[in-house]
């Protein structure tokens, strides 16, 4: 049992790390890799959003907040204050990871659609402080952040690099490290899931005063799964604001808060696969769209609406919900 | 001093009573289907957008004002019926989902027909302000308040005194129950969205001269009605109205004398402030959690 367990979760990253190593045959030009890279570093932090939504079952919508956080943070301590960028990153996310534990405390003793309101309220919160503290952040304007850096070896989306004697451009080699990223990412995320910790979140899920009274610590539970989807999102925000090399207010916005929930909810809850889906067809949808032009908002959100209607558990989950009672019937016909 | 004070207070009510209308909206589709409607909003900018439009095209204001409405109306049954009812198995989020996605797509049309500019709406009557006390009070704000308090007196009545109000309040407290004793709950559910789009289009043309209108006017408005209605506790009819004065006055009080730069900041600290100390908000009902 707990063998094909392994197996099967085994499976699944290595089927990830299969497509993401045969994928740059499709790629094209830097701006295929630039989107790709984007899809990826989203899905990572999307993955740590489904821990806290598809496992614990409790609502964030304001989980941009602390992406945005980890950003700024990138971006103020190794810009302004010239710290290097492995050190802005970690301790940005100790700072986020602070700052969730402290404000999900009181949060997430609410339910519901006040949960939604509270966590709204933080990261609109956040996303005013960034617009309007202008001497720190440059305010609505945005601000420039240094290309990432290890030892002084400098990872930039414009140089050019040789790895194991063959020789790649920037924006392929930003391509691995946001690939194998996305593969830690999700190998942490699985890990946990399978752990007791996991299993205490998914009990929460289940029914909270049941959990409870079979003697699961359900808000200390709740807060440390809110602590470390936070952190993901952290960390994702320092290498978002790393590749992109600018970041504005947008990156803490209520619209990409939306964004990160909608990719859970469409590619499916609690599936970690699924959500990276979620994360894929929404970062790919626009471009397809944008042939539309003036209509390109209606036709999201009718997609939107009817993905939703017609496959409320999610994309991810439908489908191989779908396969496997095909494969089933046609088992049932030959037997 | 005192006049400084009363234009904060004028302001602060004005687009409070907005905020309570809007609240009044998500109250009674809450009430009656338990879902928040993200889309709320959209019932506003359409009363705005379709009265200036129409107004433009030389339709008489009361006239234009009638047809925004029946507008805002049909959408919020269209969304009930195609969009709310057929997911009606569907997950608590997967629910905010689709109102979203229903507040992109009503968004994206309204781009699409009105643009992207801001439009200004005329004052209902003079545009000559009127001085209190060394302040100075928009004429509009008289129509916003009177019209609100006539709704909201017209609600209390459609809730007490009409069979169908009580059918609604009757599904609300028991979908079940409702429908034993011979109550067409689908009805019911599409009569509420189609309130609620009533509520917020009025809302949306009585505060447009003083906001101006454009397409995406729906989005923070909505949100704000949010905030109104959880500060008031979700599902309390009082509770929204309260919810949303107090809103408006702190906002633009806050804005007024600490810094308007954080007037947004300020709606979202006080449901934190007030979620932290009652979780269930002012005047929320107290819920025992059945296991």
């Amino acid at each position: 049992m707990l063998n094909t367990f392994m197996q099967s979760r085994l499976r699944g990253l290595m089927i990830l790390a299969l497509i993401l190593i045969i994928l740059p045959a499709f790629l094209g030009n830097p701006f295929h890799y630039e989107l790709v890279t984007q899809m990826a570093i989203i899905a990572a932090t999307v993955v740590g959003l489904n821990l806290l939504v598809g496992f614990a079952g409790q609502i964030s919508l304001g989980h941009a907040g602390f992406f945005g956080l980890g950003a700024y943070f990138t971006g103020i301590a190794t810009g302004t204050y010239g710290w290097p960028s492995v050190p802005a990153l970690v301790v940005g996310a100790i700072v986020v990871g602070f700052i969730a534990w402290i404000v999900g405390r009181p949060i997430l003793r609410l339910k519901g659609h006040y949960l939604s309101m509270a966590t709204l309220a933080v990261g609109f919160i956040i996303a005013i402080i960034l617009n309007n503290e202008r001497a720190l952040t440059g305010g609505p304007d945005g601000m420039p952040v240094p290309a990432f850096e290890v030892f002084g070896w400098e990872l930039s989306a414009f140089g050019s690099y040789s790895l194991f004697g063959i020789d790649i451009e920037g924006f392929q080699a930003w391509y691995i490290f946001a690939s194998v990223v996305l593969l830690v990412a999700v190998w942490f995320a699985l890990n946990l899931i399978e752990s007791p910790i996991g299993r205490a979140l998914r009990s929460v899920h289940g029914s909270e005063v049941a959990a409870s009274v079979v003697g699961v610590n359900t808000a200390k539970y709740k807060s440390l799964v809110f602590v470390i989807s936070a952190i993901y999102a952290s960390l994702m925000g320092s290498l978002y604001a790393h590749f992109q090399g600018f970041i504005t207010p947008a990156v803490a916005s209520f619209e990409f808060s939306i964004l990160f929930i909608t990719m859970v909810v469409l590619g499916g809850m609690g599936s970690t696969f699924g959500v990276i889906i979620g994360a894929v067809v929404l970062k790919l949808l626009p471009q397809v769209l944008a042939d539309f032009q003036e209509l390109e908002h209606v036709m999201f959100g009718l997609i939107l609406m009817l993905t939703m209607i017609f496959m409320p558990k999610g994309l991810l989950p439908t489908l191989t919900a779908f396969v496997s009672r095909k494969m089933r019937k046609k088992a049932g016909g030959e037997a | 001093m005192l006049a400084e004070f009363l234009q904060y207070l004028f302001t602060g009510i004005t687009i409070g009573a907005t905020y309570a209308l809007i609240a009044l909206g998500f109250t009674l589709i809450y009430n009656a289907s338990h879902v928040i409607n993200f889309a709320q909003g959209e019932f506003l900018m359409i009363g705005g957008m379709a009265t200036v439009s129409l107004t433009a095209m030389g339709v008489p204001m009361i006239l234009a004002v009638v047809l925004a409405v029946i507008l805002a109306g049909i959408l919020g049954v269209a969304l009930q019926r195609f969009a709310i009812a057929p997911a009606k198995q569907a997950d608590v989020v997967t629910l905010i989902i689709i109102t979203i996605g229903a507040s992109i797509f009503i968004r994206g049309i309204a781009q699409v027909v009105w643009g992207k500019e801001y439009h200004v709406m005329q004052n209902f009557s003079t545009d000559q302000p009127i001085q209190v006390f060394g302040a100075v009070l928009n004429s509009q704000s008289l129509w916003v308040l009177g019209i609100g308090a006539i709704l909201v007196v017209g609600l209390v009545l459609f809730f007490t005194k009409t069979l169908i109000g009580k059918a609604i309040l009757a599904t609300s407290m028991n979908k079940e129950a409702a429908r034993l004793v011979g109550i067409r709950t689908q009805m019911v559910l599409m009569l509420a969205f189609m309130v609620s789009a009533l509520l917020g289009s009025v809302a949306g043309i009585v505060v447009a001269p003083i906001t101006f209108t454009s397409y995406d006017i729906g989005i923070i408005l909505g949100l704000k009605g949010f905030v109104a209605a959880a500060i008031g506790g979700l599902g309390s009819g009082v509770g929204a109205v309260v919810g949303g004065l107090s809103l408006g006055i702190v906002e633009a009080m806050a804005a007024g004398y600490i810094s308007s730069d954080y007037k947004d900041a300020v709606a979202f600290s006080m449901i934190l402030l007030v979620l932290f100390f009652m979780p269930r908000g002012l005047f929320g009902a107290k819920v025992v959690e059945r296991v």
